[in-house]
């Protein structure tokens, strides 16, 4: 049994496109339903249960939608590079549409994570936007998102996009690094990190929990999201095959 | 057995990212002081900041030195990073985050007299997050 996990079978069976349709099928209500709980919860607690901060007031709020999109839009990054890797070296189209869909998603979660930054930047720093080494590089993030998104639908011959889709996707992954210790290597306006995996950290346990909520939520919803697009990814590439049509057929039939 | 033909592709991939890695590292490098995003006052004080064009300082605002004027927005202070302090001139208004004892960043030109005339003054947040109970109770103990 842990052998057979360890030999990645299983992984390579669940990348039939087919097989995945199902499970994720399945999987879709429980993601739902888990993930719009928690972000409800999570916002319902955060927003209007947790105490405000003595500096910042209610303005700090904004960090249970900053964070976890921040996150997810660093993650994010690494689970498309990873999709795409997977792709170059065993051509598996699965892993290719993954990576379509991780760079949409992952674009959104980026922007916003700056969009969110910034309407609290106006009032606690004073502007809108600084040119520090976060926040341009999180800027160059969206741009690699956005350019791996380009990249992919860029091609007539549509596996030669993809293929170049995931190289620019493994280029970009210096990045995420950089932004991470960003705060750490050099000087900029924008703070440290508040968590920390190695030491204490620095919010308040009533702050925090709504927060671990959040980020909670915020990844059910982006696996709720990559089965959605994946699932359209699917469909459309498939969509010549018998058990699309078999499917599409039952479909007509039930609600016809 | 993995199929040479995809160990021949993971090769290939390692080395993207090795070689995109090494050139991120030589930028960064080259890079290390202008994406700073401000000098500190040591800096400025020992002379490493270029005077009478306009640059950041960033630092502690000295408890105790805001001056305010009293017929206009005009104020002054002292910005410090522990061993050294530069003085900052500014007419304005200030973020809703800027307090003696919290950080700051400043946009100005710096005259002869190591003093900036600031035309920008931001906040910087900390990374700390407190209710105001506990704020208070730290406060009250000295901390």
């Amino acid at each position: 049994m842990i052998r057979s996990f360890f030999s990645l079978k299983w992984l390579y069976r669940l990348s039939s496109p087919k097989l995945f349709y199902s499970i994720s099928g399945k999987a879709i209500p429980w993601l739902l339903s888990v993930s719009v709980a928690l972000l409800t919860l999570g916002l319902f607690w955060g927003l209007l249960v947790a105490p405000p901060d003595a500096r910042q007031g209610d303005s700090f709020r904004i960090i249970y939608i900053h964070v976890p999109s921040s996150f997810l839009a660093l993650a994010g990054y690494y689970f498309m590079a990873v999709a795409g890797a997977v792709g170059l070296v065993w051509r598996t189209k699965l892993s290719f549409w993954f990576m379509k869909s991780a760079a949409s998603i992952g674009a959104s979660m980026t922007f916003l994570a700056l969009f969110t930054g910034a309407i609290w930047g106006r009032p606690s720093w004073g502007t809108y936007w600084v040119w520090d080494a976060r926040v341009t590089s999180m800027l160059i993030l969206l741009f690699l998102y956005l350019g791996v998104m380009a990249m992919i639908r860029a091609f007539d011959n549509k596996e030669y996009g993809q293929k170049n889709g995931a190289i620019l996707a493994l280029v970009g992954t210096v990045n995420v690094p950089i932004i991470y210790k960003s705060v750490d290597w050099w000087h900029t306006l924008h703070q440290p990190a508040t968590l920390k995996l190695t030491s204490e950290s620095t919010i308040h346990i009533d702050m925090l929990q709504p927060l671990l909520v959040m980020i909670l939520g915020f990844y059910l919803f982006y696996a709720l999201t990559i089965c959605l697009f994946l699932r359209a990814e699917i469909l459309y590439h498939e969509q010549a095959t018998s058990w699309v049509k078999d499917l599409c057929a039952r479909r007509q039939e039930k609600s016809g | 057995m993995i199929h040479p033909l995809r160990k021949q592709r993971m090769q290939w991939i390692c080395l993207i990212l090795i070689s995109a890695s090494v050139a991120t590292a030589l930028i960064a490098y080259m890079l290390r002081q202008n994406a700073n995003f401000f000098y500190t006052p040591s800096q400025i004080v020992i002379g490493q900041a270029p005077l009478g064009v306009s640059l950041r300082a960033g630092g502690e605002v000295v408890v105790g030195s805001l001056k305010r004027a009293q017929q206009s927005l005009a104020i002054e202070f002292l910005v410090s990073d522990g061993s050294h302090s530069v003085k900052v001139k500014y007419e304005g208004i200030l973020p809703d985050l800027f307090s003696e004892g919290q950080s700051t960043v400043v946009t100005g030109k710096i005259d002869d007299q190591n003093t900036l005339h600031a035309v920008q003054v931001l906040a910087k947040h900390d990374e700390n997050y407190t209710p105001p109970e506990i704020a208070e109770m730290y406060e009250n103990q000295g901390i």
